[in-house]
């Protein structure tokens, strides 16, 4: 019953590349999707991608989000690995070669040993611009490795989880054992009482929410992002109720009992930094 | 007897066999021979439809209204069953049912979701779609047989977890992550067998086992057919197209070596012969309750994670060269 969310514009925020309105001419000008204010996008660059209006937090790419989290030339990427297409599932292969061709990453993960205002840590972000963030047997293995590494060098983990899709349909049953393979990482982490901070940012559903995003020791999300399992227009179609207002944001989330903390993004590093210094 | 459009040839047979025996017993002639030749036709029809379906069919098989649910199983299976109910925070959600019963003569846990067998039970147990609390209350019994080393079988048709305002409000996804990763790590023997549908994370949250069999007429995916072909075509009608995309039948998930083992089941569907298809159960999970009984526990939780670690299909840059 995974929602994959595919080309849902109410849910997606307009980003730069793909702002092509006509009257923006040049992509130079963003439209806030928080209060529809229209925004210079060197500015958004220079505001970490935050309405300089109201706040509203655009959503980032994985490069952009290492660069603005942690110390400068601290990263060290794990190995990178190449989808297969398990099932042969029709045009598989070419959606994975024109995700990579637009967004220069392997796989909707970027996994590696990185270092967050002096502390050390093992960290996974996702890159909803990657097939929207989608887990298939590439990034369940890589968060399964960044626990297991993390594991044997008692090292923090810190997970920036943002993906709409959840579980990748095209690896169909592969996907979804990702979901128990990466659970199951997490929970060796765990059980070495090691700190797992759980980081849930624009969108982060189905099969992502339902395995390790949610096993964090602590879980903190990123103001206004859409968190749940079941995708907002399959509810509404399911239990044919007009949704809540608010349903699925992380205020929401917050407000009954399913997160610890929303922290906004200029304060994110110097949180997670002052977390992990008190689980030495 | 509900009949899908593909079996009506056998169904329209087996009616006119039907009749015909009743119209010798009215009449008192003898169409012995007519009759045997028939029932070779039909016997030969049956095996060409079912032993050919597609994977769209056998989903189709696995929600027959008139396929055994979990409850039915339970009853032909076990002995003395006792029904454990309840999450112990919020309520008893009947979209799973769970206790303790005799399995040739040993006591065991069992767990699975249930669906209706009448719309009046349906609107009851929520069409068999589980809230957060169905899971709490399936971890809540499955720690409950860890502590008294009790194996635990999980019977599992599900076409998912609910997809509801307050299923999200309470935690869905929460409580899902937490049945799988708790499961994992559970030190006591554990089986489940997918008896119909196996949709998704509702599924995979109490399937996280050491043998996990599959009845013929089973489906387990990340997505529902009619879901998968929404998303590819928006269009939920071309469904069956999704189905053999998907590779979601017990065979191609044996051959992926998810699944440990295929149950066959009566030819035409568990819904035709529900004492054979649960003898067919029994027998499997004898056999592979045995074998994971026997096995020193500490070994037991190693290898089921060695198993759910191997799985994932990719290529390694790194080792891409030596390729």
């Amino acid at each position: 019953m995974l929602n994959v969310f595919k080309g849902k514009p109410k849910y997606m925020t307009v980003k730069p590349e793909i702002g092509k309105q006509k009257e923006f001419p040049e992509n130079l000008w963003t439209r806030c999707d928080g209060c529809g204010k229209v925004i210079y996008n060197k500015e958004l660059d220079k505001s970490g991608y935050l309405c300089p209006e109201c706040g509203y937090h655009f959503r980032v790419g994985s490069a952009q989000r290492l660069a603005m989290l942690v110390d400068k030339g601290s990263f060290v990427p794990f190995s990178p690995l190449v989808a297969s297409n398990p099932l042969d599932f029709p045009g598989y292969e070419d959606k994975v070669i024109k995700a990579k061709e637009k967004t220069g990453l392997d796989d909707a993960a970027l996994v590696g040993k990185a270092a967050i205002d002096g502390r050390e840590c093992i960290l996974a972000i996702l890159d909803f611009s990657f097939m929207g963030g989608s887990m298939g047997s590439v990034v369940g293995e890589q968060l399964t490795r960044a626990f297991e590494r993390a594991t044997a060098e008692r090292l923090p983990v810190v997970v920036f989880s943002g993906g709409g899709g959840g579980a990748r349909m095209q690896e169909g049953i592969f996907s979804l054992m990702q979901m128990a393979k990466t659970a199951q990482a997490v929970g060796k982490h765990s059980r070495a009482g090691l700190l797992f901070i759980s980081v849930l940012t624009h969108p982060t559903m189905g099969g992502v929410y339902a395995s390790f995003a949610s096993l964090g020791d602590i879980i903190l999300a990123e103001p206004g992002a859409l968190i749940g399992f079941a995708g907002p227009r399959i509810v509404e179609e399911t239990t044919r109720q007009k949704l809540p207002s608010g349903f699925q944001t992380a205020e929401y989330a917050l407000e009954h009992g399913m997160l610890d903390a929303i922290v906004p993004r200029p304060q994110m590093a110097q949180y997670v930094s002052r977390l992990l210094a008190w689980h030495r | 007897m509900q009949a899908f459009e593909w079996e009506k040839p056998v169904v329209d047979l087996e009616e006119r066999i039907r009749e015909l025996k009743q119209y010798c017993a009215q009449a008192q002639m003898d169409f012995s021979e007519e009759i045997e030749s028939l029932e070779r036709k039909a016997s030969a029809l049956r095996r060409e439809i079912y032993e050919n379906l597609t994977p769209f069919q056998r989903v189709l098989m696995a929600r027959h209204p008139k396929r055994p649910t979990t409850l039915d199983y339970i009853g032909l299976l076990f002995d003395d069953f006792v029904e454990l109910h309840g999450d112990r925070t919020y309520r008893d959600d009947g979209a799973i049912v769970g206790g303790i019963a005799l399995f040739e003569g040993q006591p065991v846990t069992v767990i699975g979701p249930q669906k209706g067998r009448d719309t009046k039970e349906n609107i009851a147990r929520n069409f068999g779609l589980p809230h957060p609390e169905g899971y709490r209350k399936a971890l809540r019994l499955m720690k409950q047989a860890e502590k008294f080393g009790r194996p635990i079988i999980t019977l599992i048709d599900v076409v998912g977890a609910y997809p509801g305002i307050e299923a999200e409000e309470r935690g869905q996804g929460l409580m899902i992550a937490q049945c799988v990763e708790e499961m994992s790590f559970l030190r006591t023997p554990i089986l489940s067998v997918i008896t119909g549908e196996g949709g998704s994370g509702g599924a995979l949250a109490l399937g996280v086992a050491d043998r996990i069999l599959m009845l013929e007429n089973a489906w387990y995916s990340v997505i529902s057919p009619e879901m998968c072909a929404t998303i590819l075509w928006r269009d939920s009608s071309r469904a069956a197209e999704a189905a053999e995309l998907l590779r979601l039948t017990p065979m191609d998930l044996l051959k992926f070596g998810i699944i440990d083992d295929v149950i066959t089941e009566p030819l035409g569907g568990a819904h035709r012969d529900h004492e054979f298809t649960s003898r067919q159960i029994r027998s499997f999970i004898k056999r592979y309750l045995a074998v994971i009984r026997r096995m020193d526990v500490n070994q037991l939780v190693e290898e089921r994670l060695a198993r759910f670690r191997r799985i994932g299909r990719f290529h390694d840059k790194s080792s891409q060269s030596l390729l």
